[in-house]
């Protein structure tokens, strides 16, 4: 799971850069990002973080500002998009409504030469490849959603291409369609060792597929890593916030020792938490807590151990989430599993909940 | 028009009919000083009124000579000939000039894109008298006055505007991932126009096209300024003989004028139907 890249050759490497398009704001701020061959690599982050930005640069179809991307040994600053060899899925999958869908896969093969018989075998494989073997003389607007979006990746892929970028490409689908693709389009990377870079906005999307997840907000990676410690260990509240739920407690640090520290909620009750992102006694910090962590009638001594005043359940069949006012906070969520054994958790009553230090991360202040 | 639905009241079942009367009459005012050229044209005696033979449908009444005189007559074979050569030329290079300017006018990053998209249509809205004294002027300057080339190029600056106007509408409903696609399969950006802009764009461009024509082929102004005898084009012929010897053979030519702009629309018709239709629905 969590390769690490920088013992490899990285293949793609983006070396500080920025991206403006009205010379003053700056969309992509000193971006660093390298991924290694074979990787899939995605970009994970909310609307407008810039996302997209880093995929059109790294495609050629906008120009850095600033900084070096580079493929392979070479710098492409200057090689247009067309020279690159780099394959695309678009988000509205860009099929030519013109050419049926066996054209549509054999224009790349065409534009570079390719020979009749050899085309035809590619243009059928790849089609196969996605399931689509007897569609070839379809016309697009004849597809299924979910078919285009195989003919776009097959498409992409007819070329062999080292690298592959796909900007959102399952967000038109619907839900279950959109995971069965992910786990295809998974599938397919494995099997064909193609390096992906994958943008997308929905997180569970980039924990299932990734090796790696480049979390983006306002133009800067938060944390790039893989989906595990993205989960387990988030560097920030903005990648702690995004990535899964996340109870929020707020409040000073006062006392620090090697990696763990001590915290006093702004209601004063006292918490030990793994110290993550704050730096001294005194800093402001925000306690982030998974509520899958969080136990309900602790059976044996926990790190922290308070009361929380049970608000509201909600019966959720493999689980119950149990909404509490826990340390000042009316929000908190703790997610009970449901064994079986009837549970006598009472809406206003008072529980005993507890957790461990290592459950819960000392983070900077959400805003 | 949608037949009447069941609920129409009776104020809105008369305007129902008003209306399609109103449409017939219009219809009939465009439409009937043109068609009533066709028979007169087969008139056997050289006079612009119907005679009483074929009033009655006396066969007698009727017969080819203003068509043999068109195309024996060596003023009329010259003037065919003159317009043959124009107008497609003239139509080649608007069509050509036209596409690429409304592609280029299409991306946001040109500057002065509506100022020189203003000065591109201006022909179309300047009197056409005026841009006829200007083109005297400007190519008399450079020699072009009197010339083959000059009015090909007059005819393809007047027929430039249809044809960027038509390709812009056509543009607007372009999809740009469409040529980024291309590009990414490493299409170079000419073969990107061949293979993928232009096929999509074909119906606009044969509608600009189709104007171009008809602008040219019909034009008698600006070919009156800067043609000379060599130049003279069927309009050019018509006027002359409207006015020097008030021929009847200029209704023949009217009408095979008029069967040649049909013949004309409804192939390009087809041609633009059948493209619109291989171009499909753009996906969502
Ligand atoms: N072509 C463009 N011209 C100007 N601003 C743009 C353009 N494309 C994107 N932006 C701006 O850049 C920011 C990042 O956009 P984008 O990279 O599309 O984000 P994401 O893909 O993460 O949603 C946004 O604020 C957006 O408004
Ligand atoms: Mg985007």
């Amino acid at each position: 799971m969590a390769s690490s890249p920088a013992t490899e050759e990285a293949f793609v490497r983006f070396t500080k850069v920025q991206k403006s398009y009205d010379g003053e704001n700056l969309v992509v701020k000193d971006l660093n990002l390298d991924i290694a061959k074979g990787e899939f690599l995605t970009m994970l982050g909310p609307s407008g973080s810039g996302k997209t930005t880093c995929l059109m640069m790294l495609a050629g179809f906008e120009p850095a500002t600033n900084g070096e991307i580079y493929l392979g040994d070479r710098s492409i600053n200057h090689v247009p998009p067309h020279k690159r060899g780099i394959g695309m899925v678009f988000q509205n999958y860009a099929l030519f409504p013109h050419m049926t869908v066996a054209e549509n896969l054999a224009f790349p093969l065409q534009v570079r030469n390719v020979g009749k018989a050899e085309t035809e075998t590619k243009v059928q494989r790849a089609l196969e490849m996605v399931e689509l073997g007897e569609f070839g003389s379809r016309r697009p607007a004849q597809l299924s959603g979910g078919q285009q979006q195989r003919v776009a990746v097959a498409r992409a892929l007819v070329f062999e291409p080292d690298l592959v970028l796909m900007d959102e490409p399952l967000g038109a689908l619907d839900k279950q369609l959109r995971e069965q693709m992910q786990y295809e389009i998974k599938h397919i990377h494995e099997n064909l060792g193609v390096t992906v870079v994958y943008v997308t906005h929905d997180q569970t999307e980039a924990l299932t597929m990734s090796d790696r997840v480049a979390v983006f907000n306002d133009g800067v990676i938060q944390q790039l890593s893989s989906p595990e410690s993205l989960y387990e260990d988030p560097q920030n509240s903005f990648v702690a916030q995004f990535i899964g739920e996340n109870n929020k407690l707020n409040g000073e640090v006062t006392k620090i020792t090697k990696d763990t520290c001590v915290v006093k909620t702004n209601d004063g009750t006292v918490l030990k938490a793994d110290k993550v992102n704050v730096d001294a006694v005194g800093d402001r910090t925000t306690i982030s807590l998974r509520p899958e962590r969080v136990e309900l009638d602790p059976p044996k001594k926990m790190d922290n151990m308070l009361n929380g005043k049970i608000e509201e359940l909600i019966y959720l069949g493999d689980h119950i989430r149990v909404r509490m006012t826990v340390a000042g906070n009316s929000e908190f969520i703790a997610k009970v599993r449901n064994r079986g054994e009837k549970r006598d958790l009472v809406e206003g009553e008072t529980a005993k909940i507890g957790w461990s230090t290592s459950d819960c991360k000392a983070l900077d202040l959400a805003s | 028009m949608a037949a009447l639905p069941p609920y129409a009241s009776p104020a809105q079942r008369t305007w129902h009919y008003t209306f399609r009367i109103i449409c017939g009459l219009i219809f009939f005012f465009l439409i009937f000083p043109i068609m009533v050229i066709v028979p007169l044209s087969f008139n056997s005696l050289p006079f612009f009124t119907f005679t009483p033979e074929m009033l009655r449908l006396d066969p007698a009444g009727y017969s080819l000579i203003n068509y043999k005189d068109f195309f024996t007559n060596p003023d009329w074979n010259n003037a065919l000939r003159n317009s043959v050569t124009i107008a497609p030329v003239a139509t080649l290079l608007a069509t050509s000039i036209g596409t690429l300017a409304a592609i280029g006018l299409s991306q946001s990053h040109v500057p002065f894109r509506s100022a020189i998209m203003a000065i591109l249509i201006s022909p179309m809205i300047v009197p056409l008298i005026i841009s006829a004294a200007g083109m005297y002027f400007f190519y008399s300057r450079i020699g072009l006055q009197g010339t083959y080339l000059g009015v090909v190029l007059a005819h393809a600056a007047l027929g430039t505007p249809f044809v960027i106007i038509t390709v812009t509408a056509t543009l607007v409903g372009f999809d740009r991932s469409l040529t980024r696609a291309a590009a990414s399969m490493g299409a170079n950006p000419v073969t990107t126009f061949f293979k993928v802009q232009l096929p999509l764009i074909v119906p606009g461009v044969i509608s600009g096209a189709l104007f171009a024509f008809i602008t040219s082929f019909d034009e008698v102004v600006v070919v009156l300024f800067l043609g000379s005898a060599g130049q003279k084009t069927l309009p050019w012929q018509m006027f002359t003989g409207l006015r020097e010897q008030i021929s009847p053979t200029i209704l023949a030519v009217a009408t095979l004028m008029v069967a040649i702009s049909i013949a004309l629309l409804t192939t390009l018709e087809f041609l633009r139907r059948r493209s619109e239709r291989l171009r499909g629905l753009t996906p969502a």
